[in-house]
């Protein structure tokens, strides 16, 4: 168990609680139930708390998978900086979040599911997990062969020209050794 | 189109068949709850919120007892060593329990919020008519008390809570209430840890997550229980509600019009669930019961890169090509089983699987099993299985194409090995006269065994005089420059630089068309079976190759894509 991220579950649980408060809230507003001012506040409630989970963070260890689209998001989520960045905050800010959905009976499973997110969020805050944006990777084109800025100073290294002169008389025993075999 | 057919036709089957039973279900029930007269009052009280709530709430019955029965994966080898009558497809079906199991999940998370959206509603509504919000039939309807005389319709009892909370409090005090907000919270719990991403990456937290089952399911068969769906019983004298609603004053004083009873149904779910519950918990015993079984290494050998080889013995195992094992090393994890496709062919007195460092389990394996001196024996390991529908199409064909991707060749040595020993001792079973074995690997890294396989097999086939029967071609798809600087320095040698085989490695990815038009100029008058163990886009390539290089003219070759789950 010692390589779990427990912030990637509570991200989906999140999501998923986010979803349910705005759902309760959307029945309750619509059925225009008693309360239905907390159902109001629970689909803002919700909303936000959608937009904000959506982005996944990056994972510490091994290979992270966007959820689609999610660019724009995460772009939104990093401009906060350390607010988004440190789960303790989300913790506590999901905590705060969820309170309200408790008043009113339609919205009272998105408020429980919120507090579990919040719960799980803390936990990954205690093991020092963060949140990290998923941004594209700039691939660096490589020249290939190299760089032809700095030519090489000095020539090859050759044997001495007494033997690079070509002896006709021992081929044999000639410097060089043709590494594919010459045929004419 | 016919391929089509044969490859999906029973699946398309099976699923037009249970849509058509949920379908059917929700359509009774919400007729049910809709028209019948026992339920006019209480109709008269929700609206059509009531049938909204049943009609789901059927479906989950049929759905939740169909969820248990996929994940059974000993009773379903059971069923299918039975079934050898039927035909392979029927078998196959089996093999995508998984696929039904999820399906199934679906339905259940979505007729949940149905029948919450509905009870939401529900409540609200019963509320308002003990209120005295709605007209003087609600009103009157919503007072009857449950005392001898009468019995209530309206479960808000009590008015002297705060009327915003009374919902609330009637959930939290009604054992219904109370048993759907655990499960309903165990549902959510289980769906979120089973995303594919947390599954992929975090496979425990999705494994002992999913056990809260048991809670959904405890909740389940109690949350019918407290008589909260209530009907119109029958009075004596009787109590006609078409001359009655109207007089709701006069009730009880006039002989036409007595005070009418209500009463609920007993919890119904129970009936569903009971048989598939039993079949779980017989499941789980027989899993503990093989893992209690006693299992032998035969050979444990270190492989390059990383890979263990395991050669065990186990009494009363028998064990098919391309079927798969569960193993639990106690020593490891007590509860963890991770599933390995087997590697020996069942004509050897022992079963092997090749592990790959791919994580924690596999990693401390690996480094127990290093550990151990010379020739003793490894950790207590517990074998489930074997698993899966046998891919004995493959003996099947006189020319077969097998194409392996990447971790998909591993079945493949299995097979390999069994048309060998099938062709030595001259078994009528196999057909086969000539294989073509494509091996796409990104890189042999970790794959070192299986090439030693081939050079074995090779240097076999060659002693017999049958070099021809085995022709396979290795397809490096993510070589780079170092690679053809090494392949260029040894161009001239025997065998492969990379493999050490005598065919040539190939790099990047095969050319389909050459490769097809090769077998088919070989075999100008044969039926060509290809098997793909690999990625699904590969599986749509070859499915239309196939489809092109088949001839009509039955004399001449025919291809044949078999669509295998590996």
């Amino acid at each position: 168990m010692g390589k779990i991220e427990w912030a990637m579950w509570a991200n989906e649980q999140a999501l998923a609680s986010g979803l349910i408060l705005l759902t309760g809230g959307i029945v309750a507003v619509a059925g225009q139930f008693r309360g239905w001012q907390f159902a109001a506040y629970a689909i803002a409630a919700g909303a936000f708390v959608c937009l904000l989970e959506y982005p996944r963070s990056k994972r510490a260890k091994g290979t992270s998978v966007e959820r689609t689209g999610q660019y724009c998001f995460t772009v939104c989520v990093k401009s906060f900086g350390p607010l988004t960045r440190n789960y303790y905050v989300r913790a506590f800010l999901h905590a705060a979040l969820c309170v309200p959905g408790g008043f009113v009976l339609a919205t009272v499973l998105g408020c429980v599911c919120l507090g579990i997110a919040s719960l799980i969020y803390l936990a990954a805050a205690i093991r020092g997990e963060h949140w990290e944006p998923i941004l594209p990777r700039k691939k660096e084109i490589r020249q290939p062969g190299g760089s032809v800025a700095n030519p090489p100073q000095n020539p090859p290294p050759r044997p001495p020209p007494e033997m690079r002169r070509k002896r006709v008389d021992d081929v044999e025993g000639a410097a060089y050794d043709n590494p594919i075999p010459v045929s004419d | 189109m016919g391929n089509w057919i044969i490859n999906h036709g029973l699946t398309s089957l099976i699923l037009v068949v249970w849509m058509a039973i949920n379908i059917f279900l929700f359509v009774w029930y919400y007729f049910i709850y809709d028209l019948n007269e026992e339920y006019y009052y209480t109709r008269h009280l929700l609206g059509s919120a009531l049938s909204w709530a049943r009609a789901p709430a059927a479906v989950l019955n049929f759905n939740c007892m169909l969820i248990l029965l996929p994940v059974c994966r000993n009773l379903l080898s059971l069923f299918r060593g039975s079934f050898v009558c039927c035909g392979r497809t029927m078998r196959k079906q089996l093999d995508k329990n998984l696929s039904f199991h999820k399906l199934v999940a679906y339905t259940i998370a979505l007729m949940t919020a149905v029948h919450l959206i509905a009870h939401l509603l529900n409540l609200e509504w019963y509320n308002n008519s003990r209120r005295g919000v709605y007209d003087t039939l609600s009103t009157a309807l919503s007072d009857l008390e449950d005392t001898e005389n009468t019995t209530y319709l309206n479960p808000m009892r009590r008015t002297d809570t705060d009327a915003q909370q009374s919902p609330t409090f009637l959930v939290f005090t009604s054992i219904a209430g109370i048993t759907g907000v655990i499960i309903t919270l165990a549902l959510i719990l289980i769906i979120t840890s089973s995303m594919e991403f947390i599954r992929r990456s975090y496979f425990e937290v999705f494994w002992y997550t999913h056990h809260l089952f048991v809670v959904f399911f405890a909740g389940l068969v109690i949350h019918g229980a407290g008589f909260i769906v209530r009907k119109q019983l029958t009075t004596d004298p009787p109590h006609n509600y078409t001359l009655c609603k109207d007089r709701s004053a006069e009730w009880g004083r006039i002989p036409e019009c007595p005070i009418p009873k209500f009463g609920g149904g007993p919890a119904q779910t129970w009936w569903w669930v009971i048989g598939p519950m039993i079949l779980y918990v017989c499941e789980r015993l027989l899993r503990f019961i093989r893992y209690m079984q006693k299992v032998q290494y035969r050979k444990i050998v270190m492989h390059p890169s990383k890979v263990l080889e395991l050669q065990m013995v186990k009494d009363g195992f028998k064990m098919d090509v391309g079927q798969y094992i569960f193993l639990n090393c106690p020593a490891i994890s007590e509860l963890e089983w991770h599933p390995f496709t087997m590697t020996s062919a069942p004509e050897e007195d022992f079963f092997s699987v090749h592990i790959r460092s791919a994580g924690d389990w596999t990693d401390k394996l690996i480094d127990i099993m290093q550990k151990l001196p010379e020739g003793a024996q490894g950790p207590k390991m517990g074998v489930d299985g074997p698993f899966g529908t046998a891919s004995e199409d493959v003996f099947d064909y006189e020319v077969s194409m097998l194409v392996g991707a990447g971790i998909g060749i591993t079945p493949f040595a299995s097979i390999l090995k069994s048309i060998w020993y099938k062709f030595k001792i001259s078994n009528p079973k196999l057909r086969t006269r000539k294989i073509y074995f494509y091996w796409l690997c990104r890189e042999t890294h970790a794959f070192e065994w299986f090439a030693d396989l081939l050079q074995v097999l090779e240097k076999e086939m060659e002693a017999r005089g049958m070099g021809d029967f085995l022709t396979y071609k290795l397809y490096l798809t993510g070589w780079d420059q170092s690679h053809i600087t090494h392949v260029v320095v040894h161009h001239d040698e025997d065998t492969d630089v990379v493999t050490g085989l005598k065919q040539k490695t190939h790099y990047g990815r095969p050319e389909w068309d050459k490769e097809f038009e090769q077998v088919r100029k070989e075999n100008p008058t044969s039926v060509v079976g290809t098997f793909l163990c690999g990625p699904a886009v590969l599986a749509k390539v070859l499915e239309k190759k196939c489809a092109k290089y088949s001839d009509v003219d039955p004399r001449k070759t025919k291809f044949y894509f078999n669509k295998e789950n590996f």
